[in-house]
């Protein structure tokens, strides 16, 4: 099956004078699921649909995507490598299961560089990636670009003076943590991982890099699950994917 | 069980093995009184220690036909994608009970109270390929032996382990069956500075 598959950006292109704004003490976020896609009885979303390719679709359809008439001939391999596994991790959900893209190194390296020759020369010192799958995009973006690499984590795991942010999940919550001094006031930096659903794992994330200082230019993700309107959630912060999946 | 240190090993006297090592933050009594928590965060934001660290296995194993480069959750997928896509291989995860979405094998190891398990996802590997495994630290090489099953189970060659940090193994206490088993640089005591 072919996938619909775009690179978009949001409306700011990346510069030095993006201001850096915190989300407001009050800024209410999206619960999420543990699994990072909320049910499938919460939006109607047939099974079936996904993945297919449908030529009538237009970026008119779309009206908070910036552009799409730019395709990288890349972005279709690399979307074919991602494979989609039914009823994971519960009935109802369907997840995007990146581990076959790493499987392919022409496309996994790709889309490497897909973020590569966005970052590269903007003046970004600092890549956080969200763990797991994070941890897998992130170093080699951060090499590539002679930025360091900060590891977003699940408590507990890392061992030195750690800021907590607490985020929602559906039922409950969970905690990320980052190393205080990892990143320093005004630093400039991506935050990286696999998928946004909902936008609740990179919102904690962009707090915690904030509540330091630092000012993060652009969250990237290789997959995008527009329907669930994380880029909104990211509110002023830009969010930039290689792969829609409707 | 060969286990080799770097500078016994072909970098005797590489300046990189010296800074990797001062890269690495020794954290006391973490997760436990009595442990030095050996930090590999603090070699990756030293960008230039942290692109030798892989260089160095990059020029190891990029001419050993390497199919497969399998990283350890989590920390070894720190390393592993970019000696991977270095050296033209194929990265696969090796995770946590319940994180691989789709078929998997699993295979039981042992930690200091109980058990733990990893899981491969069926397919990513093929019989015959040649493989090698990564991770941050080994220790009592549990984990590793577990990444070693995983593969061998499926047909694949183990080539080699690699870690960024290992102790030199008391006589016996390793079980990496019979593989290689390349490590950088040993762990520090305390930090220096």
């Amino acid at each position: 099956m072919l996938q619909r598959a775009l690179i978009f950006s949001s409306s700011n292109p990346i510069c030095s004078q993006l201001p850096t704004t915190a989300p407001p003490d009050n800024t209410v976020f999206p619960k999420r699921n543990g699994g990072w896609i909320i049910p499938f009885s919460s939006y109607q979303l047939p099974a079936f649909r996904l993945r297919n390719y449908r030529p009538s679709d237009s970026a008119a359809n779309r009206p908070n995507m910036a552009s799409q008439d730019e395709q990288d001939p890349r972005i279709s391999n690399i979307s074919s490598a991602i494979r989609v596994i039914p009823d994971f991790p519960k009935p109802g959900i369907i997840f995007q299961d990146i581990t076959t893209l790493l499987l392919d190194t022409k496309a996994f390296r790709d889309t490497i560089d897909l973020f590569v020759e966005r970052y590269r020369g903007k003046d970004i010192s600092v890549v956080a990636g969200i763990e797991a799958r994070g941890f897998i995009f992130g170093p080699p973006i951060a090499l590539a670009i002679g930025a360091k690499f900060v590891p977003m984590r699940k408590p507990n795991k890392l061992p030195g003076e750690v800021l907590s942010e607490e985020y929602s999940l559906e039922y409950g919550k969970d905690t990320m943590e980052m190393h205080v001094d990892a990143v320093k006031a005004g630093e400039r930096a991506l935050i990286i991982d696999d998928l946004v659903a909902t936008g609740g794992t990179l919102s904690a994330a962009i707090r915690l890099l904030e509540r330091v200082g630092v000012h993060v230019v652009e969250c990237a993700c290789v997959i995008e699950l527009p329907e669930l309107k994380g880029r909104e959630w990211l509110g002023e912060k830009p969010l930039f994917v290689l792969v829609s999946s409707t | 069980m060969v286990e080799m240190f770097a500078a016994e090993n072909g970098l005797k006297g590489d300046a990189r093995l010296q800074a990797i090592s001062n890269a690495i933050r020794v954290v006391p009594h973490f997760p436990k009184q009595g442990i030095m928590f050996q930090d590999i965060t603090t070699l990756l934001l030293d960008h230039k220690a942290f692109k030798n660290t892989v260089d160095i296995f990059v020029d190891r194993y990029k001419d050993m036909d390497i199919s497969v480069v399998a990283g350890v959750e989590a920390r070894g997928f720190m390393f592993g994608p970019t000696i991977a896509l270095a050296i033209g291989a194929k990265f696969v995860p090796l995770r946590k009970p319940k994180k691989l979405p789709g078929e998997v094998i699993a295979e039981a190891y042992e930690l200091e109270y109980g058990s733990d398990c990893l899981e491969m996802h069926v397919g990513a590997v093929e019989a015959g390929e040649r493989a090698i495994v990564i991770d941050d630290l080994v220790a009592t090489g549990g984990t590793l032996s577990a990444a070693i099953s995983l593969l061998e189970r499926v047909g694949a060659e183990v080539v080699e382990c690699a870690c960024v940090i290992g102790l030199r193994e008391v006589k016996g206490q390793r079980r990496l069956n019979g593989k290689p088993l390349y490590i950088l640089v040993e762990p520090r005591e305390i930090d220096s500075c």
